[in-house]
């Protein structure tokens, strides 16, 4: 089967799911597609045990960790710079200097970006893309669960378009060595979260509504940088259900 | 006389400072770092003995958390319709996951220490929103608290991570169930976790 049989199988299952999803349920505030995110959901899920995870596991317990600390760095560093041009983006120079000096020094003096030499000295504030639309005002849009990657939005996967170009593995010419420093990258990201997974399936009773809330919440925080307008909490004996769709 | 005078002010200073209610600032970060340096001083929570972690998060936490108010703002409107022994049930069970999602939190915990955030006053002098930050490796973590005034003590009603408040989390968590089947799946959905959880050892 060829991938592009592949990609239009999925679309119109994808479709399927989607007038499905509008059928059965309404969705919760935020989430108008969450019959369709739910089934891309448990696909991820199952990727994610079946593959990324053991492979995940393996790789912590096969290297040593100052390897792995050094692999984590390299790419964490790489973010760094994009992480200035987008606080340059949103006009921010003092930070957007800030994160430019953490590179820069742990380039030079941290052999490539492999050893953090800044460390907490120079506090990292990992911006994206999708918290540079998020700044001037751009909404984040309905919540969508995307294939392999995970939890994103409307936004957020605009700003994705933009962030995959950003990546080391994206500045290498050649297809086999783009494909194995990916490889590495996804490996690497993943055995870093192991931990908080593990914590996640712990005390997760509906894990799809935990992560998105989650999610949601924390890029609410992130674009605000730390610091959102305040949301009514909500009443203790609150009667309202989910208002009904206007 | 000027003697007499100053020894009652005195007095009358350290009367105020005997009477003086606990801040609710310093209410949380004097719980925050004994519960944090506990962590760091027992060996075997360090090498994830979560029933330790269990303890700890049951006699230092949950007496300082409104576990009532916590229970009914996470289920919502279907609370009232419970029976007093469903309530009772719903409650137990939901005490265990909630140490237990405390615990699995603190398993995360290395080398940290928690410093406030300034605090944004209200209108309601009885409920305030104290933020900390948890510092340590990378990102600092964002945890902040609802507390509510218990006489001259503060008690936790919610707590937010991340920017999340765990009881709007539980209350979606939980709506699922509520809706296929009311309380008493969502009683046995919660006690079928805390028996997994209860089975983990690490």
């Amino acid at each position: 089967m060829t991938l592009r049989r592949v990609a239009a199988l999925w679309l119109a299952g994808a479709a399927v799911l989607v007038l499905n999803g509008c059928a059965t349920t309404s969705g919760t505030r935020g989430d108008p597609l969450e019959g369709v995110n739910r089934a891309v959901f448990s696909f991820n899920e199952t990727f994610d045990r079946a593959l990324l995870k053991p492979v995940a596991t393996g790789y912590e317990a096969v290297l040593p960790e100052f390897v792995r600390n050094s692999i984590e760095n390299f790419f964490s560093n790489f973010n760094d710079a994009w992480s200035a041009v987008n606080q340059l983006l949103q006009a921010k120079p003092a930070a957007a200097l800030e994160m430019g000096l953490r590179f820069g020094v742990n380039t030079v003096f941290g052999f490539g970006g492999f050893v953090d030499v800044a460390g907490a000295g120079i506090e990292r504030r990992q911006e994206d893309f999708g918290q540079t639309l998020g700044r001037w005002g751009m909404p984040p849009g309905p919540y969508l669960v995307l294939p392999i990657l995970g939890p994103s939005t409307l936004r957020d996967t605009a700003g994705l378009v933009l962030d995959i170009q950003a990546v080391p593995e994206a500045f290498l010419d050649q297809r086999p060595e783009r494909w194995a420093l990916g490889t590495l990258h996804v490996i690497s990201v993943r055995a870093g979260l192991l931990s908080a997974t593990r914590a996640l399936d712990e005390i997760a009773l509906d894990k799809y509504s935990l992560v998105r809330d989650g999610y949601l919440a924390r890029r609410r925080r992130l674009v605000y940088d730390g610091n959102p307008p305040d949301e009514p909490e909500t009443p203790d004996n609150d009667t309202t259900e989910d208002s009904p769709p206007k | 006389m000027f003697r007499r005078i100053m020894l009652g002010l005195a007095l009358c200073a350290a009367q105020i400072g005997v009477m003086a209610e606990v801040a609710p600032e310093a209410f949380v970060q004097q719980l925050s770092t004994e519960v944090i340096d506990a962590v760091k001083a027992d060996k075997a929570i360090q090498a994830g003995d979560v029933g330790r972690i269990r303890s700890l998060v049951d006699t230092k936490i949950v007496p300082n958390v409104n576990l009532q108010r916590m229970v009914v703002k996470s289920v919502g409107p279907q609370w009232r319709s419970a029976s007093p022994e469903q309530q009772k049930r719903l409650t137990e069970e939901f005490k265990t996951y909630l140490i237990n999602t405390y615990a699995g939190a603190l398993t995360q915990v290395k080398d940290q220490n928690v410093k406030l955030r300034p605090m944004r006053t209200g209108t309601n002098p009885n409920e305030v929103v104290v933020g900390t930050d948890v510092v340590g490796k990378g990102e600092p973590i964002q945890l902040d608290y609802r507390l509510e005034k218990a006489g001259d003590a503060w008690k936790i009603f919610d707590f937010n991570v991340l920017g999340l408040w765990a009881t709007d989390s539980f209350r979606n968590q939980f709506s699922r169930d509520l809706s296929a089947g009311g309380i008493d799946a969502l009683i046995e959905r919660l006690s079928e976790k805390n028996k997994t959880n209860a089975g983990n050892k690490s």
